[in-house]
């Protein structure tokens, strides 16, 4: 196949949210994802990076299925995900997968790890017990844990295992695209960097394609092969991971960088770039710098996103 | 050497019911904060971390309890306080910020109302004095148009400001000891450096010292001089910031280090695989058997 | 799971009228509704009548054990209806939202409007008197407490990774309530279920009083009371067993119902510590 595996274009959402106060103003319409397109390749883990509020976790409930999307499409290999000719739920599953940021929330405390694991394929068609019981075996060894476990229950194990079977969970049925949620923010940091390997492993293991919504950019920058910056509902920067982390652009990325505390440092080496990145286009500046918040009730003022480098694109007012 | 503000000597606690420990939490814990200085706790959840804070406060509700040790603030054991005793010195002369200040705010009171009250508790001050005094402590944590924020219910603010309603309530006496429990892990990064940089500023300006507690170890060099690493209720190594980045001796400080992905390494030295933890600890029941104090440098604490 | 004082008692009170309903036939020493001899009538409690006759010469002992099953059939038939159908629409409204949910939200406020009894009043106007239509009338009273505490568990569950994950994997909608929301909600269903057992035994009595309920000569404790109403000067025990038997079976469904809310919510389990 040529092409890209996963396709987003011009993807808007918009909740309806109603007016506070006394004089509440009525409905209004909180734009939280502002025309993002970008493309997903086979096998290459692309992050999404930005803070609360900038509507990364909702581009991923939208490509999971999870937040239908107010315009724009979402296409798998060619086919629409979302709108009229979107596929039903069963057939979406086995192209999207999704591994959750709480390992104590993802899990259903009724069903034992078998369950959890055996109830997705039964719907899937698979038939056979002593099948589903090896591939339930199989998994379970992939992501470092033993078969003898699958009887037990959530509450039995730590926030680490149970994010291996989180994980088990969205590979269970072969998916190509597995969207990671903040994937290892909720645990501890000696178990964040086994969750981080596993990750990296079975990515090269099944030739997976992740898309990973983070704030932490350290992690982003140990796992990603391209990053995109959103900030308020709109990417502000979209490159290669050494594109955004030895040359940002965009002066929001610039402070999300410099804001890192860093081990080793204090924070007052952390001094912030300001020269501008050779190769920007003269006469056009940044719409935002990320200094102070938009209104999200509004629409962005105009503006696009101008590649200047190859793969290395940024978001600039529009030119005269 | 300097006299220590705090010395935390050999301190334990546990889990007590009927006065049996059934659980030990701390197994002995002894560190040393001079006065001013930036002393960081890191370590993982259950390490230890934060039930120390809590016991230093005075706030370790049931069924813990302290089974054995020392809180010496200023030569005296807090330990032996009365309870009003140490109602006093809470907020006045030791002051606590938590993860998320929601939890700590009055909503139903303005945050110039809650920060006036610490003057009228601490220091007797009248209500319009109190109010101005308020006002004052708003704009030096950089809260823009005070006189209008201090109007504000917390639930109008957001986390960054909201933390920042904290931290001027907690150097509205001008304490001696601030007490930081994980106090930007709730917050964005781009916030978090503000919030970190004005506590650094501020106890630098008036001469607090910080006990910072925190799973991040970035955070934590950030701000302190000084880091004591936690493991399974023991403090495990201790040493100045820089050092104990640049040369850490113990195995366990060694694995935390190597598990994370630090941010530049990649473009340097290519993606190394993280440090598990656990394959280079063979048995980490043994990690707290010993332990690597660094002794401080004998004209005390500037690092 | 611990489980107080509170519980056992109550498990022990509800365990004795389960002993009592089902095993009247053999320990009851008479027929409740044949072994009637005017002979006999209103003679005081005595070694031959535990608990004394009534005004026809009945003993209230047997009647008072068969009276259990009664109370349990409609305790326990007319709390499976209303757990059904407070389930089935709090549930789906919560999941679902929408116009669904504003129309069961508008249809659970008018039912806690109107007082439960007047409504089953209504309703046994309409289906005449006997045990079918109690079942029936107490069975679509109580569904509103049920429906409501179903929909809120539905709000917070609906939010859980454990359910989005299942939808991803491409769950319909009915099995994600079933294997995913409903055993999680059941603690709490389960206590308003037996909470609710003790209201509709005690709204059988009333409407058995008001002679909606069960029809003599079938012995229902609250039609016992009818029948005493005017010997309760000559023979005060017609009136007062079957009180107290109204009295303890109702506290033993609180007490229970009240043990398992602390046990399950895990909130008030810390606070018993």
């Amino acid at each position: 196949m040529s092409g890209p595996l996963l396709r987003v274009d011009d993807l808007h959402v918009r909740f309806p949210v109603s007016g506070a106060g006394l004089l509440g103003s009525g409905r209004r319409m909180l734009h939280a994802v502002n025309g993002v397109s970008f493309e997903l390749a086979k096998g290459e883990c692309l992050s999404i990076v930005g803070e609360s509020g900038c509507g990364k976790s909702t581009t991923a409930l939208s490509i999971v299925g999870l937040q239908e999307p107010t315009k724009g499409t979402i296409r798998y290999r060619d086919q629409p995900l979302n709108g009229a000719d979107a596929p039903s739920r069963l057939q979406r599953a086995k192209a999207v997968q999704m591994v959750f940021q709480d390992p104590y929330a993802s899990l259903n405390p009724r069903q034992s790890i078998h369950t959890s694991l055996a109830a997705p394929l039964r719907l899937h068609g698979v038939t056979s017990a002593s099948e589903i019981s090896d591939r339930v075996e199989v998994m379970l060894n992939s992501v470092g844990l033993t078969p003898d476990q699958a009887k037990r229950y959530p509450h039995e194990f730590s926030g680490g295992q149970r994010q291996r079977i989180g994980i088990a969970r969205a590979l269970i049925l072969e998916p190509e695209v597995v969207v990671l949620d903040e994937p290892v923010s909720a645990l501890d940091v000696s178990i964040r960097a086994q969750i981080i390997n596993l990750l990296l492993d079975l990515q090269e293991k099944f030739s997976l394609s992740y898309l990973m919504i983070s704030h932490d950019l350290s992690v982003v920058e140990h796992m990603s092969d391209r990053v995109l910056v959103m900030y308020f509902g709109q990417i502000v920067e979209e490159g290669g991971w050494q594109d955004i982390f030895e040359a940002p652009a965009h002066p929001y990325t610039r402070r999300l960088i410099a804001a890192i505390p860093k081990p080793g440092f204090s924070s007052d080496e952390m001094a912030q770039k300001t020269d501008p990145t050779p190769g920007l286009p003269s006469g056009r500046g940044f719409v935002s710098d990320g200094s102070n918040a938009p209104d999200v009730f509004v629409a962005p003022a105009p503006s696009e996103l101008v590649e200047f480098a190859p793969g290395h694109r940024v978001r600039l007012s529009p030119a005269d | 050497m300097t006299e220590a503000l705090l010395d935390v000597r050999d301190l334990r606690l546990g889990v007590v019911q009927k006065r049996a420990t059934l659980h030990a939490i701390l197994k002995g814990v002894s560190f040393q904060i001079l006065p001013g200085e930036a002393y960081g706790l890191v370590g993982e959840s259950g390490s230890g971390k934060s039930v120390t804070s809590l016991a230093i406060m005075g706030l370790l509700g049931k069924p813990l309890s302290v089974t054995g040790g020392a809180l010496l603030f200023k030569g005296q054991n807090l330990l032996d306080l009365s309870k009003r005793e140490m109602r006093r010195l809470r907020g006045n002369r030791i002051a606590m910020i938590f993860q998320e200040p929601m939890t700590a705010l009055n909503p139903l009171a303005t945050v110039g109302r809650q920060i006036a009250e610490m003057y009228m508790l601490h220091q007797g001050k009248g209500r319009q004095e109190a109010q101005e005094l308020a006002i004052e402590a708003l704009a030096s944590v950089r809260v823009p148009n005070p006189d209008r924020r201090a109007k504000d219910y917390p639930h109008q603010m957001s986390g960054g400001l909201r933390q920042r309603v904290m931290i001027a309530m907690a150097l509205a006496c001008d304490p001696d000891l601030l007490i930081a429990d994980e106090p930007t892990t709730a917050l964005d990064v781009t916030v978090q450096a503000e919030v970190l940089r004005l506590i650094k500023d501020l106890c630098a300006e008036r001469g607090t010292a910080v006990l910072f507690i925190s799973h991040d170890l970035g955070v934590i060099a950030s701000i302190c001089q000084r880091v004591g690493v936690m493991y399974a209720g023991c403090l495990v190594e201790e040493n100045e910031t820089k050092a104990l980045f640049q040369d850490p001796r113990h195995e366990y400080t060694r694995g935390l280090l190597g598990a994370l992905p630090q941010l530049g390494s990649r473009s340097q030295n290519g993606r190394r695989r993280l440090v598990d933890i656990d394959s280079i600890i063979a048995d980490r029941s043994k990690l707290t058997e010993t332990s690597f104090i660094v002794p401080r440098r004998p004209q005390g604490g500037q690092a | 799971m611990r489980l107080g004082f509170n519980f056992w008692l109550g498990a022990l009170l509800t365990l004795l009228v389960v002993l009592a309903g089902v095993l009247a036939p053999w320990i009851a020493p008479f027929d409740p509704v044949f072994d009637a001899d005017l002979m006999n009538s209103e003679l005081p409690p005595d070694s031959t009548f535990w608990f004394g006759t009534d005004g026809q010469g009945r003993d209230v002992f047997t009647r008072i054990l068969y009276g259990a099953q009664i109370s349990l059939t409609v305790g326990i038939v007319s709390q499976v209806i209303n757990s059904l159908i407070g389930v089935t629409l709090g549930m789906t409204a919560a999941y679902w939202g929408g116009w669904w949910d504003d129309l069961v939200n508008g249809l659970t406020n008018v039912m806690l409007a109107i007082p439960s009894l007047i409504f089953a009043l209504g309703v046994m106007a309409v289906l005449g008197p006997g045990l079918p239509s109690l079942l029936i009338a107490l069975g679509l009273t109580n569904w509103s407490w049920t429906c409501r505490i179903a929909r809120s568990s539905t709000l917070s569950l609906k939010s859980q990774g454990y359910v989005q994950a299942a939808q991803t994997l491409g769950y319909g909608d009915l099995r994600i309530m079933f294997t995913q929301i409903l055993p999680n909600m059941m603690g709490p269903i389960l206590v308003m279920a037996t909470l609710g057992m003790g209201s509709a035994v005690l709204s059988e009595a009333a409407l058995s009083f008001l002679g909606l309920g069960i029809q003599p000569p079938f012995p229902s404790w609250g039609a016992m009371l009818t029948d005493a109403r005017q010997l309760i000067q000559l023979a005060p025990w017609v009136a007062i067993f079957p009180g107290l038997a109204i009295f303890l079976s109702v506290l033993g469904f609180n007490l229970l119902g009240d043990g398992l809310r602390d046990s399950l919510d895990p909130h008030m389990r810390t606070r018993n510590i």
